[in-house]
């Protein structure tokens, strides 16, 4: 009964997606195209009969709508379309090329925030109010305000260029290229995740049924493995989704900063060059990863929560 | 020696507006298979008394006093000792059944640990005594219901639950923290029953807790009647229901519904509140609400105590009772 629920819930889940996704292949449509100048305003002018000819076989005389729906046609299919910059490529080849690498590196950061994460959160939690709680939370506040940008040379400074323990940046798919900006894009994560799991887990820890699980002599250790922390942790296995969105936006940033040739260094690179279709593929590639993970979280945290009736899904 | 000896147990809380004393000067005793039933107003200070005792207090409680179990002080001990007695020897059953079983894990869980942690069986051993808990406790099906979570039960088979619990070790000491306004009343009388009966097949000791006097009268042997953290009352069950000497318990008693009394409007609650626990009064606690009230009800008043055990805090003189001396009390005002 409870595994028919959850299918019936995922398929509803599913289906609110469509919409999600159509706003923001919209929007991010309009956006690209209204910022000024196009992918042939190149360093050469060209001459205006091959100008209009390159126009015509890209489509960009149609009206903006009629290209719109020739754009949303085409994607139904799953294909993005040639790139304007990197003239040999598809955009789906693209994607195929960097997404790993960013995969790698996010699923990483991802990871080691979660562990990290809960663990600070609970030891935290554990010594409220003391020595340790104070330090390791003003850390974590730390971890939260200062951006990437600004961590990020910080942490080649120290451990690359005068330490010389860790390259600086680059990519060989080697653990010791992924370390550094493994660490910058999950700082913020950890700090946040710290920050949601001790409070949740001082909320669990003065619950009605911990004082129970105390009251059968069963050790403090095994209290809070058994049964505090899934609840604690509950907040943030739902802060995962947006987790994921802030992760995905952090990886534009630290994958130039690091030289990495993952999918955020395509991004910024098609939007300097206005190569529409490489934007527009990655913008709605991760808007399609988001959503996946968002709806992936959303089954685990009901599956993990045993008082959600999913009958009263919406 | 008795089970359960408490002396002058005090709980205090450090609150940001000041200090609240939920708890002064409790002494008694509890021996082998008695039942005995702390009644009292919410607010008395019953549970808080318990969980001090039992080392569950809130972080911004303190205790002070003895509580010797089988002669050896509960509030001395270290972590593991205290484990080693809590839920094995002594158990506790708590107020409130809708939050006290923890809502993300199955029945079986929660039952099953306890006796694997205890008593060493294996998954299988212990399920299988679970289950046997639980039908003691008349659930019907337990086999299929032990793999169901507590959102599943109602209100009154999660305080069976919380029995079955309560009974896995066989403890020598069983606390029922009852509640007072969770449970529907005929619930509340069945389980109450249903404890009591399930004490009388074995050694156990009971200790009730509840805001009804009335709920207690067929099964405890003896009351306490707590009033503003203090005991004003003690005495064995005739005593209280037929020679109350407190005005306290006599208001309590005419607030009980009974059988020889025409109609229930001559029922009455006794008017008034308790007084601020972070200020209480220098006299009679109970002085504000007390018909009987005096002069002299401005200072602490004497305790009366017999030689059959009863006692009684009041101006007014116990019949059969001499007064302790106040000097060779305690102080509880530093
Ligand atoms: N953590 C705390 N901090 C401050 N005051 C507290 C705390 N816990 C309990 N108290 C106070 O202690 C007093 C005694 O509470 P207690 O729970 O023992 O009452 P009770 O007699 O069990 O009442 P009820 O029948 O409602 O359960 C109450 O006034 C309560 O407000
Ligand atoms: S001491 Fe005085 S005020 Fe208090 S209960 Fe006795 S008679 Fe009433
Ligand atoms: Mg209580």
């Amino acid at each position: 009964m409870r595994q028919e629920g959850l299918l019936r819930h995922a398929a509803v889940r599913l289906l609110g997606l469509i919409p999600t996704l159509l706003v923001l292949i919209t929007i991010a449509f309009f956006l690209i195209r209204m910022a000024p100048g196009g992918p042939f305003d190149g360093e050469k002018v060209l001459p205006p009969e091959i100008r209009a000819n390159l126009d015509a076989n890209y489509h960009l005389d149609e009206p903006l709508l009629q290209q719109y729906f020739r754009y949303l046609g085409q994607i139904i299919t799953g294909d993005f379309g040639p790139s304007f910059q990197y003239k040999d490529w598809t955009v789906n080849e693209l994607i195929a090329q960097g997404f790993p690498v960013s995969a790698t590196v996010g699923g990483l950061a991802m990871l080691l925030a979660f562990v990290l994460g809960t663990l600070i959160g609970t030891v935290a939690a554990l010594r409220q109010n003391t020595a340790v709680d104070y330090s390791v939370m003003g850390v974590a506040m730390l971890g939260i305000s200062i951006p990437n940008f600004v961590v990020a040379p910080l942490l080649i400074l120290g451990l690359a260029v005068y330490a010389g323990w860790l390259p600086a940046g680059g990519w060989d798919w080697s653990w010791q290229r992924m370390i550094l900006p493994v660490i910058t894009l999950a700082l913020p994560a950890i700090a946040y995740i710290a920050r949601l799991t001790r409070g949740s887990m001082i909320e669990v820890l003065h619950s009605n049924y911990i004082r129970t699980a105390r009251a059968k002599g069963l050790p403090e250790s095994l209290v809070i493995r058994r049964h505090a922390f899934k609840p604690a942790i509950l907040p943030v296995i739902s802060y995962m989704g947006p987790a994921t969105a802030a992760l995905i936006t952090g990886s534009v940033v630290v994958e130039r900063i690091y030289s990495i040739p993952g999918l955020g260094s395509y991004f910024v690179q098609g939007a300097l060059n206005r190569d529409y279709t490489l934007v527009m593929g990655v913008v709605v590639f991760y808007g399609v990863v988001i959503v996946v993970l968002n709806f992936i979280v959303d089954l685990l945290y009901a599956w993990l929560n045993p008082r959600i009736r999913y009958s009263e899904a919406p | 020696m008795a089970l359960l000896e408490v002396k002058n147990l005090e709980v205090s809380f450090e609150t940001p507006d000041g200090v609240v004393q939920a708890v002064n000067g409790m002494s008694f005793t509890l021996d082998q298979g008695e039942t005995l039933a702390i009644v009292g107003e919410s607010g008395a200070g019953k549970s808080q008394m318990v969980l001090a005792f039992m080392g569950l207090l809130a972080e911004n409680g303190s205790v002070r006093g003895e509580a010797l179990f089988h002669g050896n002080d509960l509030l001395k001990m270290k972590p593991r000792g205290l484990n080693g007695i809590r839920g094995k020897q002594i158990a506790m059953i708590f107020q409130d059944p809708m939050t006290s079983l923890n809502p993300f894990l199955t029945i079986e869980k929660q039952m099953a640990e306890v006796v694997m942690h205890h008593q060493g069986l294996r998954r299988e051993e212990a399920k299988a005594h679970a289950v046997e808990m639980l039908r003691a406790v008349r659930i019907p099906d337990p086999e299929e219901r032990i793999k169901q979570y507590p959102h599943e039960y109602s209100g009154g088979m999660r305080q069976r639950v919380m029995i079955a619990i309560g009974l896995l070790c066989e403890p020598e000491l069983l606390i029922a923290d009852e509640p007072s306004t969770a449970l529907d009343v005929t619930v509340q009388a069945q389980i109450t029953e249903l404890v009591s009966e399930l004490r009388k097949q074995t050694r156990m000791s009971l200790m009730l807790i509840t805001h009804d006097l009335a709920a207690v009268a067929e099964v405890a042997d003896r009351i306490i009647v707590m009033y503003a953290g203090e005991a004003v009352e003690t005495g064995g069950v005739d005593d209280i229901f037929y020679r109350p000497q407190h005005p306290y318990t006599r208001g309590l008693l005419a607030s009980v519904p009974r059988l020889d009394r025409a109609s229930d409007d001559e029922l009455q609650a006794i008017p008034g509140n308790p007084p601020n626990l972070q200020e209480l009064p220098e006299g009679c606690r109970f002085r504000d609400r007390c018909t009987e009230a005096m002069e002299q009800c401005r200072k602490r008043p004497p305790l009366w105590v017999s030689d059959d055990g009863r006692s009684s805090r009041c101006f007014l003189p116990m019949e059969g009772g001499r007064t302790l001396q106040n000097a060779t009390e305690p102080e509880h005002d530093e």
